[in-house]
């Protein structure tokens, strides 16, 4: 193990600074203060996090400190710090889900996924910047203004959960969580060349995670590297009895697999329907060269066809917005949260019309009328309805596929980073940087993103897309950790080192 | 919400020109410990939001877990009524805004209920003798209930005219079982006393499976009773539906003046409107709620954050040869056990008394006794008090003591309703209330001789009388020993002592 | 499948409960009836044999005990409320019943 005394400790990853802290090489209170120095100096340009819980980071960072010098037995990532997507509850400190009608709300209960972070010793900063409500790919739609790329402030850091890959990239964090509906842990990673994984769906609890999309959400860990990642996941994975849909099921060993890099005799599917027309040349470049990587590492890659993905993107926005519709419901200013027009002189219907007009941005209502009309009577056959019959088309497709082979590959988004600005009024264009992502989460499956290079043509971050079967995340750290691994050793490094200093 | 009162049309009239088709849905909170979705508390009358957690708050992130209890009661509900049950259903959610619904939503059945297509036989008593009706039952479903409501401001405490509204969310969430029949025609005048019958029934019947004990002061049963008229031989007009019918005494109201208020509309040349109508206890007639015509677009769909419901057949039979006999089978067990009429059966079930009797003559006392006490002081009591016989001080085991002590000669009759008084004052038990109030019966011959003695000589024409055979004088002397005992003195005793006394018999 | 107006999108917003702008009834018009056809395509397959995924992990018949565990402060409720008085949340008043 290096040194670390001397060296930046936010440039360190996640399993170094756990290893130099249960050595005594550093405190936790140490590295827990570099990165709120970091923020402190970089957050100001970036604007990845919504607030920053120093007092409460310190007092953790210090609890490490102090069980360290009992003697206790410390977890894998004790004492290393996080930062947590705004849409989890953590009891007592402000949870907006990117939304002016959250503003001031501190709930008064923790997330599932803050339970375990605390158990595991794990420091959490303080809150990310997200697409209002984890509605959107660019973080554009937050209440409280866009994050900002660390490759480049002028473009997106991917969304919804810009603020947390925001924050890895920009050396903030080296763990982060991200949740992800349709893409929203693996595209922000894809274009700010970090690593995101989806579990499985029901692989972490849902419990505190405040709902868009019930039956496509959930929580994953987020990191510069594939151990990290794997590391954070197994720390938050497991049965919750208070999530009904908790896979009661042993937790994959994502650790392990992450250790054992080895693709060799492993069948990896290419998925025809996700590429060609739509996607960048730099990103088909790097794809095509990481397929080649893999082949060069023992790897089988076959092409296999998915026939109904084309449905997906469809589906997806009928289904989305139905639940979502019914999930912001309760935002009606009676209980929590803003309430606007409450003069005295408006009923409590009016009230609830007026607190929900000021309180949701333009994407929320979008997609909240949407969703009105997709349930409404007379239309649900044909909107929701049918959607769920071609969820069950993607299932089956999946299940053809996995018959054949061990992983599915895909790019993770078709293009690299955009512009700020230039589809937040186009939702149409904003919805398609999802076509690659959007199908795992209607069939349940896992998946990551890892990054595979940056795009020549605009030096951009690009990622692969790693889909495995349910319950089988795993395997998306096998071969994530075999091409990383083999990245690294012709870069040099991780491609997060080439970001330019901020 | 209309101002002035509706027509009526007598309700004699109205039944003989129109044939009521009515239907009942009804829902019961359920007696689980917890509630449907969460683990809170589900007591009555604790102090406001103290019984709360983020499931029944509504708070963002909080997720549904289903108690396994209210599913196993719906199912044996289910099966009591007759029903089958699915073998795959999944929850729904009703998409409706209201401040008393912590999500906006609330988590019901839509299209796949637990359990279906049942029935249940209510009798009713005519002048005919008694009549059974079949109710056949369409769906029994699961749901959570709405918090609670209070309104203020204004001057009526109601929700019209009020300034501001305040929400105690306890009772959010709390199990709902609501069992919906289908129409119910062929009831003709008797309607309303069908009705009434058939809640009674499922009452009877979710008490003795234990599923709730249905305390219907506490709002623990709601009804929606829909009616709609027709004439005879054409089919079935338009439907009201009243909400919020709370006893049975109202359900029985509620459908009888939707008849006479139907009727009126109808012979006037008006037509009935779909809508919901308010019924109030105060009048016993309802108002116009909204109409269906701008109702709600509920937007159901299935409850993305529970799983779906499939019990197995194994369970399903478990639960079904677990079932306690059924409410109208017992009936007529008892009612040939303890050899009674029709009527006399149906006095008890309608004063509510069976179960007590029947606990009662378990406890070891004859059934006429049991009978004579429930039905008579006890009944009385009840009905002073508004409460029902079960929750009365007084308990089985005090008639078992009370009996013995009438047969020892412990106690006369009289003494005997002077203890209950004082058990039901809750003075004590039994014991202590015959200690308390030194009821004890003066027996040994030598102080009822003297007793008798001296009213025979503050009464020497009366004693003549005695003595000359005319036995029926005898009352007089009676009358003056037990006031001179203060009633604790044994009657015939007395009566026997006086005639040895002077030499007569009866 | 058919194009969405403004009395739809009024309709709407009446049941989502959003008070909508003028200028939004327009733009929510156009950009619905937009997102509804390119969405529409979904009606091309799935044929009436094809069981509907409601939930995309199949898993039956989670329960809980029916046992009472402690839930939230009444304090740490009432801190978060807009409004609160009595112990109770408190709401304008209520125009309709439900």
């Amino acid at each position: 193990m290096a040194d670390l005394m001397g060296n930046d400790l936010t440039r360190q990853s996640a399993s170094t600074l756990a290893d130099a802290i249960s050595q005594g090489e550093v405190s936790a209170e140490e590295v827990t203060k570099a990165h709120l120095e970091r923020i402190a100096d970089v957050d100001p340009r970036v604007h990845a996090f919504l607030y920053v819980d120093s007092d409460d980071a310190l007092a953790a960072a210090r609890g490490v400190d102090a069980k360290r010098a009992r003697g206790d037995q410390l977890g894998a990532l004790a004492g290393v710090p996080l930062a947590l997507k705004d849409v989890l509850t953590m009891k007592g400190v402000p949870t907006t889900c990117g939304s002016k009608i959250l503003e001031g709300w501190r709930p008064p209960y923790d997330s599932h996924v803050v339970e375990r972070l605390r158990a595991n010793d794990i420091v959490i900063l303080g809150k990310t910047n997200m697409d209002e409500f984890a509605m959107g790919s660019s973080t554009e739609h937050s209440a409280y203004g866009p994050t900002r790329n660390p490759w480049d402030l002028e473009r997106i850091p991917g969304g919804s959960g810009g603020g947390s890959s925001a924050a890895l990239a920009a050396f903030e964090a080296p763990l982060a969580i991200g949740t992800d509906t349709g893409g929203s842990i693996r595209q922000p990673a894809a274009v700010t060349g970090t690593v995101g994984v989806k579990p499985t769906y029901g692989g972490v609890s849902r419990y505190g995670l405040v709902a868009l999309a019930s039956s496509l959400d959930q929580a994953g860990p987020c990191a510069r590297n594939v151990l990290d990642t794997a590391l954070l996941h197994a720390a938050i994975a497991g049965h919750d009895p208070r999530d009904s849909t908790s896979i009661n099921a042993a937790v994959p060993d994502v650790v392990g697999a992450a250790l054992n890099g080895d693709v060799r005799g492993m069948r990896i599917g290419l998925v025809r329907e996700l590429s060609g027309a739509g996607y960048q040349a730099g990103v088909e470049l790097r794809f095509r060269e990481a397929v080649e990587l893999l082949e060069g590492l023992g790897a089988e890659v076959i092409e296999v066809s998915c026939p109904h993905f084309e449905y997906a993107l469809g589906a997806y926005y009928l289904i989305l917005p139905s639940e979502a519709s019914s999930n912001l419901a309760r935002f009606d200013g009676m209980r929590y949260g803003l309430r606007a027009g409450d003069d005295g002189s408006h009923s409590v219907e009016e009230v609830m019309a007026i607190t929900r007009e000021a309180g949701f941005g333009p994407e929320v209502k979008r997609r909240i009328m949407l969703g009105t009309y997709a349930l409404s009577s007379g239309y649900y056959d044909a909107y929701y309805g049918q959607a769920q019959k071609v969820r069950t088309l993607i299932t089956r497709d999946f299940d053809a596929a996995f018959a054949q082979v061990d992983v599915l590959i895909s790019p993770t988004a078709p293009t690299t980073a955009f512009k700020i600005g230039e589809k937040v009024d186009d939702p149409i264009a904003m919805y398609l940087n999802d076509v690659a992502t959007i199908p795992v989460n209607l069939a349940g499956n896992a998946a990551m993103s890892l990054p595979i290079g940056l795009a020549p043509e605009d030096g951009l971050p690009v990622g692969l897309q790693i889909i495995a079967p349910p319950m089988a995340d795993d395997r998306l750290y096998r071969v994530g950790s075999a091409v990383e691994s083999a990245l690294v050793d012709t870069w040099g490094h991780l491609l997060i080192e080439e970001a330019p200093a901020l | 919400m209309s101002a002035h009162a509706d027509e009526l049309m007598d309700y004699d009239q109205a039944v003989s020109l129109f044939e009521p088709v009515i239907g009942l849905e009804t829902h019961v909170e359920l007696g689980t410990n917890s509630k449907m979705f969460c683990s809170c508390p589900t007591e009555f009358g604790a102090e406001a939001n103290t019984q709360i957690c983020p499931v029944c708050v509504g708070l963002p992130g909080s997720m549904p877990v289903v108690n396994a209890v209210a599913v196993e009661s719906t199912i044996r509900m289910g099966l009591a009524l007759n029903c089958d049950i699915a073998s795959w259903c999944r929850f729904a959610r009703k998409n409706y805004f209201y401040p008393d619904m912590p999500k906006d939503y609330q988590i019901s059945q839509y299209d796949e209920p637990l359990c279906t297509d049942g029935y249940l036989d209510v009798i009713v008593p005519t002048d005919d003798g008694p009549q059974v009706f079949r109710i056949e039952i369409e769906r029994v479903h699961m749901e959570e209930d709405t918090g609670k409501l209070t309104h203020s401001g204004g001057d009526t405490g109601r929700i019209h005219g009020a300034d501001y509204s305040l929400v105690d969310y306890n009772r959010a969430g709390i199990p709902l079982i609501e069992i919906v029949t289908k129409p119910i025609p062929g009831t003709g005048a008797l309607a309303p006393v069908v009705a009434r019958a058939y809640v009674a029934e499922l009452r009877n019947l979710m008490r003795s499976l234990g599923v709730s004990d249905v305390r219907m002061e506490e709002g623990s049963l709601r009804c929606d009773v829909n009616v709609s008229l027709a004439k005879p031989g054409e089919p079935w007009g338009t439907r009201s539906e009243t909400k919020n019918v709370n006893s049975l005494r109202s359900v029985e109201r509620a459908v009888h003046s939707e008849i006479e208020r139907q009727s009126a509309l109808l012979t006037s040349g008006g037509r009935v409107v779909q809508e919901t109508r308010h019924f109030h206890e105060d009048t016993g007639r309802s108002t116009s709620g909204r109409s269906k015509e701008q109702a709600e677009d509920y937007r159901y769909f299935p409850e993305p954050d529970l799983v779906p419901v499939a019990p197995s057949l194994e369970w399903i039979e478990q639960l079904r040869a677990s079932l306690p006999e059924a409410p109208a089978a017992k009936r007529a067990r008892l009612q040939e056990s303890w050899g009674i009429t029709d009527f006399e059966m149906q006095t008890l079930v309608n004063t509510d008394a069976l179960d007590v009797i029947e606990e009662t003559v378990a406890a070891g006392v004859e059934q006429s006794a049991a009978r004579k006490w429930w039905m008579g002081e006890f009944a009385r009591s009840a009905k002073e008090q508004g409460i029902e016989l079960s929750q009365l001080r007084v308990r089985p085991a005090d008639i078992v003591r009370v009996e013995t002590l009438i047969r020892e000669g412990a106690l006369t009759d009289k003494m005997a309703r002077q203890v209950f008084e004082g058990v039901l004052a809750g003075e004590g038990d039994v014991d202590s209330v015959i200690a308390q109030r030194g009821l004890v019966v003066v027996s040994d011959d030598a102080s009822l001789l003297a007793a008798i003695d001296e009213a025979l000589a503050a009464q020497p024409d009366v004693a003549e009388k005695i003595a000359s055979g005319k036995v029926q004088a005898a009352g007089a002397i009676v009358g003056a020993v037990m006031k001179a005992t203060q009633g604790q003195a044994d009657a015939a005793k007395v009566r026997a002592l006086l005639l040895e006394k002077l030499g007569v018999s009866e | 499948m058919s194009a969405i107006t403004r009395a739809d999108v009024e309709h709407l917003g009446r049941l989502a409960r959003l008070n909508l702008t003028p200028e939004e009834i327009d733009n929510f018009a156009g950009q619905l009836d937009v997102i509804l056809t390119s969405v529409a395509r979904i009606s091309e397959v799935a044929a009436d044999d094809i069981p509907p995924t409601s939930h995309p992990i199949p898993v039956e018949n989670v329960y809980r005990e029916d046992v009472v565990r402690p839930g939230l402060l009444r304090a740490d409720v009432a801190a978060g409320a807009p409004a609160w008085e009595d112990d109770r949340f408190r709401v304008p008043r209520i125009l309709g019943e439900a």
